[in-house]
């Protein structure tokens, strides 16, 4: 067996795939080129509700360089849609996108024609000389019915309503010492990976086969639904992942493009490259968040929380996309978090608007979630004048009490229990890492003209979704490994991971092994990533198929060396007897195909779960907030490779800090987005937040996989607008301040602080 | 995001970017570091046929000091005035509210004269040019005319500068020895224009009280302004908390901002009167008990 | 279409000579007519630092600079600060501090970082920290970022000692 000293698990491995990035041989979809190569410009709507009276393309195709303006007219027949990938309630159906905008817009950035030019310049030279006539309809930027309704079937522009719960929350509000009621909103923002999107399509029209590189996330889904729109069977199309400058669960999904540049593609037989710039960006990817919760809880008078009611709204935006409902639905689930409340019931109602589409952004439905409970949790320790870290471990679900089930919050998923865990230890972990013993009596204090806040948030988080993954090993004939997996990397460091797991099982050197991912070249079938489910499930896929391969090699070896298995130790490459006879992997290659498929399969979610703690300090006078300590406490289960978990929690924490104080998607009463430009979408830079930490622990490994990880790219972010704007509430508790709304900006921060001032005068 | 069609020329001497200039009649536009333009001309906000470069005219990247003031010749870069220890003590005001300037990358091309033509409301150098008086050489067809700083932005973007003319220097008048002053702003991050900004100096006669008191404002108009109902307030009475408060209430109530998508009106109101305090108590040593 | 202009500047230490359409920027110059594709656009307007290359020894955003602009510059990318199998110091400090996930930033952070230390190679965390402030990464949360460009400090130090003697 290894020697435990050489085991990759557990360690902070560099990562292999940092070389090519640090020295620019990073392979992005913009660095591909081919002979022949055009490049396609989209024109998007500049209005957010209208018919399309008409489209005018001649003067754009006149242009030198222009050799094709697609409009819906050159689709030919029904325009496709993009299909519900996620939870294809039959609700959301009427709803769902067409990949080109026909007869009618609906959002500022739906895509209404494509030009294929010689360069994108030209492309978007002729963007301008397309002219296209609107019959402007009344925008619609917030939740109810409106003048003009913007689907025949929904006059309220109401998609989905649903109840769901457990417990008996009717009676446990009636008869409960305390009842409170607030309502709170996150504002809509979105991931902004620093990579746009970006395709390229070839159509070989000899074997009428089309490959798509810059593919992401699902390839395999998104393959499938290609395949359906185009009339092309999935064994004529290739989906290829090569380097993806970030993710965040925006990038991947099905978008109208993922339609658009391969049909171009195949229209004129001629490679065609789409790269999104930014200002089509941030008007054309998902956005997310944009939840709003009408949340009541029921408590003894000792803090002992007995019920909880929620109601949750949600701007889908102009179009049910792939994701379906998953935030709202999510953010419905998670309203309970880690706490012992036996009575919970909540609703959904998804509502249609002019705007963007939405779609899921690291951590959907939980960022929420956890903001709108934690928030309130504190308010009602003030109004019972009980410690807001008393009211917490008072409440948190104990280890004893594990699995705790949560069924029925989402009425079209089954029963989900949280698995194992110890949610007070770990809260008690951030109690001591914040000083919350020395430090909470600055709560609201005023020193130097600032004033300090510390707070709290707790979270439980769902990883490792199913059904699936698989992986395919190769033991290359120089005695090197290959793996291919159907997860997707997207810049996580998902290679260097998995092979940790491989060179551990086959003790195989790690510079000996090649992760090729993603790709629907690779596999029959993959699933993809997403929910923080690529260690979990591909990690696990991969450890059968090494299991299985080190196996093959065993037996291999034993034939050759004339030795049966149980004497064999694959070591420094080779395989060796307990004789001391050896052979190389290479000449085992050599006389055998050696490879080995595996998979792994699993409908039971992981729970990760831990508390975030922020201490701050708020200048009254201009709004300004600065993070004097921060630190995020999670129970990952397994690490695998710690320097990675960190550096995704340290990540996540300040991506998270921006939808608190910087990230905002602002649109006008004309649903017009104001701010498509990064100068005006503001997102954290490095003098923002210097202090933070991250203390991954692995007390409790996850039950549901071999490797006991339970998913560990988004609790990072989970709880950071809870324990965040708790602090900022603590802060200004005394000014009579109180927090329900994101993000906290300095004016608006100013704002709050005026009007409890001028409500109340003698408030000082 | 690619640029709109356009052509380009480097002319190698200031007349013959003045004639090109002027030979284009306003279809032509000149560029220096591009570092406000470029924006532009990626969102195709702007869309000259011509660009005429004028990144490389000789004579015109000068920081002189001498008993006239500071002169900035106008392709002098922010990095020039932040590396010029020399303005540390010749213009302490100049090099502080020039540190908060952008980023790293944008100071090292962009130029005091490009700021100053493209007169955005929040920069930090047409808001020092208005606060210390400067004079600003403007050089066309018909030849060099001297323009007082307050009287050179029109409003939002607009200069008095015509299509054919350029900024060649701005003179900041000396610094007198011993001056009090301060400067402050308020931006959502590093680097970024400011919600709001204030420049103040003033001297100190022999009586203690303050003599020639300046006020500038950045970012809560359609252009940089002073404050000289605050500096009528000042002159010639000595500092103190309750005079700090008293301006603050008049500066408060000079400016006339409007709302945006990064903070309303009141907001930027109120930060006039609060970075006024600050800067005044800074200027003048006062520690101020400020109320919250 | 507009017409080209040759262009004969020095990138990475060799001349080159490119012909472009004057609205081209030394960006897409750099990526499209010498295919050195480490620097990245993430905005196309000034913002994000992706695109950040040296000229003449000062760090710039290279899509807010014409190609044409760079006539007779010297022109430094990431590729110029150390292959993939001879990383340099700025290089092997930023994989040691996980300073980088998904990469696509990261060319724009090190040619800052390496204009910033082979001026100021006793820059201080502050002073690392405004600069990298221009610079948008949006997996990393800067903080590796800040530790890596610390470290790579003392071997620009040792380079400016060398040049001083």
């Amino acid at each position: 067996m290894n020697n435990v000293s050489q085991l990759l698990v557990g360690h902070p491995v560099e990562r292999m795939e940092d070389a090519r990035f640090l020295s620019g041989s990073g392979l992005f979809v913009d660095d591909l080129e081919r002979d022949g190569m055009l490049h396609a410009a989209i024109l998007r709507s500049s209005i957010a509700h209208a018919d399309i009276v008409s489209i005018d393309t001649s003067a754009a195709l006149r242009m030198p360089g222009v050799h094709a303006v697609i409009t819906a007219a050159d689709i030919g027949g029904e325009i496709p849609v993009i299909p519900l990938r996620l939870a294809p309630l039959p609700e959301f159906e009427p709803f769902r996108q067409p990949v080109i905008a026909a007869d009618k817009v609906r959002y500022v950035g739906e895509p209404i024609a494509v030009v294929v030019a010689d360069s994108r310049a030209i492309a978007e030279d002729a963007l301008e000389a397309i002219d296209v006539q609107f019959e402007a309809l009344s925008a619609v930027t917030g939740r109810g019915a409106t003048e003009d309704a913007l689907f025949a079937c929904a006059d309220d522009n109401v998609s989905l309503r649903y109840s769901a719960g457990f417990g008996d929350a009717d009676a446990a509000f009636a008869n409960a010492d305390y009842v409170r009621t607030e309502r709170f909103s996150v504002q809509r923002h979105t991931a902004l990976p620093m990579e746009t999107r970006g395709l390229l399509a070839e159509w070989d029209s000899s074997s009428a086969r089309l490959i798509v590189t810059g593919a992401t996330k699902v390839t395999f889904y998104n393959r499938r639904a290609l395949a359906k729109m185009l009339d092309l069977g999935q064994d004529d199309i290739d989906l290829i992942e090569i380097d993806v400058g970030g993710g965040f669960g925006v990038r991947g999904e099905f978008y109208p493009e993922d339609f658009l540049i391969p049909f171009a593609a195949r229209k004129l037989a001629r490679p065609v490259k789409w790269i999104e710039d930014r200002r089509e960006h941030l008007m054309a990817i998902n956005h997310s968040r944009d939840v709003a919760c009408e949340l009541s809880i029921a408590c003894r008078s000792d803090g002992t929380m007995l019920g909880l009611r929620g109601a949750v709204f949600s701007d889908m935006g102009a179009y049910i996309r792939t994701n379906g409902g998953v935030v709202p639905a999510k953010a419905a689930q998670f309203l309970p978090g880690p706490y012992r409340i036996p009575n919970v019931s909540v609703s959904v109602e998804t509502f249609m608007t002019s705007k963007t589409p939405v779609g899921t952004y690291r951590g959907p439905g939980r960022f929420e979630a956890n903001f709108f409970r934690e928030r309130l949790i504190d308010m009602v320790a003030l109004d019972l004048g009980i410690d807001v870290a008393e009211i917490r471990r008072k409440n948190l679900i104990t280890e004893a009490e594990l699995p705790y089930p949560i069924d029925g919050l989402v009425p079209y998923e089954g029963p989900t229990s949280y698995d194992t865990g110890n949610y007070v230890e770990v809260f008690e972990r951030a109690l001591l890492e914040i000083g919350w013993r020395d430090k909470c009596h600055l709560q609201g204090r005023l020193i130097d003209g600032v004033r300090h806040g510390i707070g709290l948030g707790c979270f439980v988080e769902s990883g490792g979704a199913g059904p699936k993954e698989n992986a395919a090993l190769t033991l290359e004939r120089d005695g090197s490994l290959t793996i291919a997996v159907g997860s997707s990397v997207l810049g996580q460091g998902l290679e260097t991971v998995l092979g940790q797991i491989a060179a551990d099982t086959l003790s195989i050197p790690f510079d000996r092994i090649r992760v090729l991912h993603g790709s629907t070249t690779l596999l029959d079938e993959g699933f993809g990533t997403y929910h923080s489910r690529a260690v979990v499930m591909g990690g696990s896929a991969v450890l059968d198929a090494a299991k299985k391969l080190r196996e093959k090699i065993l037996e291999q070896a034993a034939n050759h060396l004339g030795r049966p298995n149980s004497e064999l130790t694959i070591a420094d490459q080779h395989v060796v007897a307990a004789n001391g006879a050896s052979v190389s992997l290479a000449a085992l290659a050599t006389e055998q195909v050696l490879s080995a498929d595996g998979t792994f399969a699993n409908t039971t979610r992981t729970y990760s779960y831990g508390t975030h703690a922020a201490h701050v300090t708020v200048d009254p006078r201009t709004g300004r907030v600065e993070i004097l300590d921060y630190v995020a406490v999670e129970d990952v289960g397994r690490a695998i490779n710690p320097a990675i978990v960190h550096g995704q929690a340290i990540g996540a924490i300040v991506q998270g800090l921006g939808g608190v104080f910087f990230d905002h998607l602002v649109y006008d009463e004309e649903a017009q987005l104001l701010n498509a430009s990064l100068a005006d979408y503001l997102v954290p830079t490095a003098s923002d937040f210097p202090r933070l930490r991250a203390v991954t622990l692995e007390l409790r490994p996850s039950l549901t996989n071999p490797l006991g990880a339970k998913g560990a790219g988004e609790g990072g972010i989970v709880a950071v607008a809870a324990a965040t704007a708790n602090a900022v509430a603590a802060a200004l508790t005394p000014l009579g301040v109180e927090i329900h709304h994101l993000p906290l900006t300095p004016p608006r921060l100013w704002r709050l602080i005026k009007d409890a001032r001028d409500r109340t005068p003698t408030a000082a | 995001m690619k640029l709109p069609p356009l052509d380009y020329i480097r002319p190698v001497t200031l007349a013959e970017a003045i004639a090109i200039l002027a030979a284009h009649g306003g279809d032509a536009k000149a560029i220096a570091g591009g570092q406000s333009l470029m924006p532009l001309l990626a969102f195709r906000l702007a869309a000259p046929e011509l660009l005429v470069d004028i990144g490389r005219l000789p004579g015109l990247r000068h920081i002189d000091i001498s008993v006239e003031g500071v002169d900035l010749g106008a392709l002098v870069t922010w990095r020039d005035i932040e590396r010029d220890a020399r303005l540390t003590y010749a213009h302490p005001l100049l090099a502080a509210a020039i540190a908060h300037v952008a980023h790293y990358q944008i100071r090292n091309r962009g130029t005091v004269g490009g700021s100053l033509a493209h007169a955005d409301p929040a920069a930090e150098m047409p808001g020092i040019a208005i606060t210390c008086d400067a004079l600003i050489t403007v050089v066309g067809p018909n030849g060099t005319r001297m323009v007082p700083a307050n009287e050179f932005c029109l409003g939002g973007l607009s200069t008095v500068l015509e299509f054919d003319e350029l900024v060649t220097n701005v003179r900041l008048p000396p610094w007198k020895q011993n001056r009090r002053w301060a400067f402050e702003e308020f931006a959502r991050r590093r680097g970024d224009f400011a919600l709001a900004g204030v420049a103040a100096f003033y001297d100190i006669d022999q009586n203690g009280t303050m003599r020639d008191p300046h006020v500038g404002v950045i970012g809560v108009g359609d252009r940089p302004m002073r404050l000289s109902v605050v500096e009528n307030l000042l002159e010639g009475k000595s500092l103190d908390a309750g005079l700090i408060l008293q301006a603050a209430a008049l500066a408060r109530d000079a400016v006339d901002p409007t709302d945006d998508i990064h903070a309303e009106a009141a907001y930027r109101r109120d930060m006039v009167g609060v970075l006024l305090e600050r800067v005044l108590a800074r200027a003048g040593n006062i520690v101020l008990m400020e109320a919250a | 279409m507009t017409r080209t202009v040759a262009v004969h500047l020095t990138v990475n230490g060799a001349a080159a000579t490119i012909s472009v359409e004057p609205r081209t920027t030394l960006t897409d110059a750099l990526r499209n007519e010498l295919r050195l594709t480490g620097t990245h656009l993430g905005c196309e307007h000034g913002v994000c630092g992706a695109c950040t290359v040296i000229v003449d020894g000062a760090a710039v955003r290279s899509c807010l600079m014409l190609a044409v602009q760079a006539e007779g510059r010297d022109v430094r990318t990431v590729e110029s600060l150390g292959d993939a199998a001879h990383l340099g110091p700025l290089q092997l400090a930023f994989r040691k501090h996980h300073a980088l996930q998904c990469g696509f930033c990261t060319p724009g952070i090190l040619t800052t970082a390496h204009a910033l230390l082979s001026e100021e190679p006793d820059a201080d965390e502050d002073r690392i920290r405004d600069v990298i402030s221009g610079n948008l990464c949006r997996c990393t949360g800067y903080i590796p970022i800040v530790a890596a460009i610390m470290e790579a400090r003392s071997a620009y130090l040792g380079v400016q000692a060398e040049a001083a003697q």
